[in-house]
């Protein structure tokens, strides 16, 4: 199954790692993760499931969070 | 006689007007939901199959108006029967052959789920492959239009842009747009709803041919 942000061996791709990226420097929703990435809103809802599936990121009150998971490969 | 057993099984098929059914798909980027579109127009589009002549140039005539598509908030999703493999190797083969990057997801629909939820099967064209079907969503969800093509036809492009446009004046300025309307033309007033609104119309400065048919400029 494609994963865009999330790779087959468990690690976020390029993608992925942009998203947690742009996380990390303060965007916390879908559209400001998507203006700061770049990414179509569309791919970065689907990515921000997937990272959140992986572990690597929470969602607390609609926003979107680094785990300590997250964290570790950033 | 009715068939209970037939009615059952076929789900009622979604209508202009009526919300799109939600789906989740595997795609050529990943599992999409039409939720993950919230915000945004999208044109989801069946063609019968990869590595077909009639689908290439379609696809390659998607890529080609996808920037204009984006410029309206417009996003494309395809569809077909196909493996999410199968789509990977034909885009890869279009831009290697005919230099062309599909830049757009395609859902792989192995298993029908989609494509009988929109009715994209028309058993006497084909019992196995999607004829060639166009749904326009609207960023709030809402079916706006819905266009059948048979398998021999390919889609014009220029018209599925025109529809675009043409919704969104819709939505803008709360007219119509008449027969074969571009932007630039005329737009339609809507007509009146009683004779008092009749008779106030042909006075409101419209380019009225009668109390009914009234044009303006935007």
């Amino acid at each position: 199954m494609a994963m865009p942000c999330v790779s087959p061996d468990g690690k976020p791709t390029a993608s992925g790692m942009a998203t947690l990226e742009a996380i990390k420097e303060g965007a916390s929703t879908p559209k400001a993760i998507s203006d700061a990435t770049g990414q179509p809103l569309f791919r970065v809802r689907s990515g921000l499931r997937e990272l959140v599936g992986a572990g690597f990121l929470e969602l607390s009150d609609d926003n979107y969070l680094l785990t300590p998971n997250g964290e570790s490969v950033l | 006689m009715v068939n209970l057993m037939e009615e059952t099984k076929t789900p009622k098929l979604p209508l202009i007007g009526e919300k799109a059914p939600e789906f989740e798909a595997p795609t050529t980027q990943g599992n999409l939901k039409l939720s993950d579109y919230k915000g945004s127009w999208l044109i989801l589009f069946s063609h019968p199959a990869d590595f077909t002549p009639v689908c290439t140039t379609e696809f390659m005539a998607f890529a080609e108006i996808y920037p204009e598509l984006q410029k309206r908030n417009t996003e494309l999703l395809g569809l077909s029967v196909d493996s999410t493999s199968s789509h990977i190797a034909w885009v890869r083969n279009v831009e290697e052959k005919m230099g062309v990057k599909i830049p757009f997801p395609i859902i792989a629909d192995l298993n029908k789920e989609v494509s009988t939820l929109y009715g994209m099967i028309h058993p006497a064209q084909s019992k196995t492959e999607t004829v060639r079907t166009v749904f326009i969503i609207d960023p709030e969800g809402t079916l706006r239009t819905i266009l059948y093509y048979p398998l021999t036809t390919g889609r014009n492009m220029q018209e599925i842009l025109r529809i675009i446009d043409a919704l969104q004046t819709t939505d803008e300025h709360k007219v119509a747009t008449p027969a074969n309307w571009k932007p630039g033309d005329p737009v339609v007033v809507p007509p009146p709803k009683t004779a008092e609104q009749a008779e106030e119309r042909v006075k409101e400065g419209y380019d009225c041919k009668d109390w009914y048919l009234c044009f303006k400029k935007l």
